[in-house]
C-alpha cells in the first residue's frame, strides 16, 4: 500500500522499528479488531489501537457514560455524560486518528447476535465487566475461530491472557470451567477498582493485540499474566488446554451459545435520547 | 514443612489483610486444611463440598495449575509457592 506523507509522519516511530516497518504498519492499517466494552479496559485499548492505526475498530457497549465511570474510563469526558459509550468512544478515536474506521454496536451482545457481529474481525478483545458476557464472548470466539485477547480486573488485581483454541491453545473454559454462581462473588457494593489499574491491564491487552496482528515476539497465549498493584508484582502462570473442556476439547458438550444469569444487578447509566 | 501461599485480594479479609501467608503441609490438601485452622472461612471460598475445588478458583503450585498435576493431592516440597487465583470479571464483578 502507498502511505500518504502524513501517514509516514504519523506512524514514523512504528515504521522505523525493524519488527514493524512499512509492511507491518500497512498490515495494521488493514487489520480489523473488535473490542467488547468501551469502559475501563476498553478506553486504553481503543485509544492505543486507534493511535497505532488499526484500520477498522469495532466497539460494542450498551451503556451510556456516567459520572462514576470517569475515574478510569479515559476515552470519555465530563461533557459526554449521558452519551452512549460506543458513540463517545468513536468521537474520541476520530479526533485522534482519522485513518481509523469505527463501527459501533450499541445493542447488548447476546447469543443471537454476537457470532455474526465478530465474524468479520481478525482479533476480538474482551474488556467486559461481568461473567455472563465473558463466557458468551469466549464461546462465540471459539465457534468463530477468533483469537481472543482477554483482560479483567478487580480492586487491585488484574489478569491478562490470550485464548486461541483454534490454534491448539486453551480457551477461557480450560482456565475457569464455569462462572461463579449467584451469591458467591462479592456483591456489587463491595466491589471497586483502582482507576489506573485499568490502564495497566488494557494497555497490556493492546500490546498483545498489536503483536498478534504483526505476528512478532512471544505472546501470552498459554500463560496467564497476573498483576497485583498493591504488591507491584507481575507473575505468569501456565494455562493448559483442558482435555475435558466442555467447549474446546474432544469431549465438548457445549454446542451452542449459553446465556448465563447476571450475578448481580448492574445499574445502567441513564442515556440521553 | 512450610510453604508460602499467595492470597488474592478478594480473600484477604479472611487473612487479616495479608497477601501472603505461611502454611504447613505435604500436599495442597494439607495446606488448605492448615489455612482453614488459622483463617476459618477460607476453605469454603475455594472448595465446594469435601476437598473439591470450585470451578472458578484455581490453585497453582509455582506456575502449574494443580488440576493438571495431582489436583489437591499434588505433593509439595519446601519453598514451593502456592497461589490461589480466582476468576475475576471486572470493575463491577
Amino acid at each position: 500500500m502507498n502511505f500518504t506523507e502524513e501517514q509516514i509522519e504519523r506512524y514514523s516511530r512504528h515504521i522505523i522499528l525493524p519488527e514493524v516497518g512499512g509492511k507491518g504498519q500497512a498490515k495494521l492499517l488493514k487489520s480489523k479488531v473488535f473490542v467488547l466494552g468501551a469502559g475501563g479496559l476498553g478506553s486504553p485499548i481503543l485509544l492505543y489501537l486507534a493511535a497505532a492505526g488499526v484500520g477498522t475498530i469495532g466497539i460494542a457497549d450498551g451503556d451510556c457514560v456516567d459520572l462514576s465511570n470517569l475515574q478510569r474510563q479515559i476515552i470519555h469526558d465530563t461533557n459526554r455524560i449521558g452519551t452512549h459509550k460506543a458513540v463517545s468512544a468513536k468521537q474520541s478515536i476520530e479526533a485522534l486518528n482519522p485513518d481509523v474506521k469505527v463501527v459501533i454496536y450499541k445493542e447488548r451482545l447476546n447469543a443471537d447476535n454476537i457470532r455474526e457481529i465478530i465474524r468479520g474481525y481478525d482479533i476480538v478483545m474482551d474488556g467486559s465487566d461481568n461473567f455472563p458476557t465473558r463466557y458468551l464472548m469466549n464461546d462465540a470466539a471459539f465457534f468463530e475461530k477468533k483469537t481472543l485477547i482477554s483482560g479483567s480486573m478487580f480492586r487491585f488485581d488484574g489478569q491478562v491472557t490470550i485464548f486461541k483454541p483454534h490454534a491448539g491453545q486453551p480457551c477461557y473454559r480450560c482456565l475457569y470451567p464455569e462462572p461463579p454462581p449467584k451469591g458467591l462473588v462479592p456483591s456489587c457494593q463491595e466491589a471497586g477498582v483502582l482507576g489506573a489499574l485499568a490502564g495497566v491491564i488494557g494497555v497490556i491487552q493492546a500490546v498483545e493485540t498489536v503483536k498478534e496482528l504483526l505476528k512478532i515476539g512471544n505472546t501470552l497465549a498459554g500463560n496467564l499474566l497476573i498483576f497485583d498493584a498493591l504488591g507491584m508484582n507481575f507473575r505468569k502462570v501456565k494455562v493448559r488446554k483442558d482435555p475435558e473442556c466442555a467447549l474446546c476439547s474432544d469431549k465438548a458438550t457445549i454446542k451452542e451459545l449459553i446465556t448465563y444469569e447476571e450475578a448481580c444487578e448492574i445499574q445502567a447509566a441513564k442515556c440521553e435520547a | 514443612m512450610a510453604v508460602k501461599v499467595r492470597i488474592p485480594t478478594p480473600l484477604r479479609k479472611l487473612t487479616n489483610g495479608q497477601d501472603e501467608i505461611s502454611a504447613e503441609g505435604k500436599t495442597v490438601k494439607d495446606v488448605i486444611e492448615d489455612i482453614e485452622r488459622h483463617y476459618p472461612g477460607l476453605k469454603e471460598r475455594i472448595c465446594e463440598g469435601e476437598g473439591k475445588l470450585r470451578r472458578f478458583v484455581n490453585i497453582y503450585v509455582n506456575d502449574e495449575d494443580i488440576r493438571f498435576k495431582n489436583n489437591i493431592d499434588t505433593a509439595l516440597k519446601a519453598d514451593d509457592e502456592v497461589s490461589i487465583i480466582p476468576a475475576i470479571a471486572g470493575g463491577l464483578l
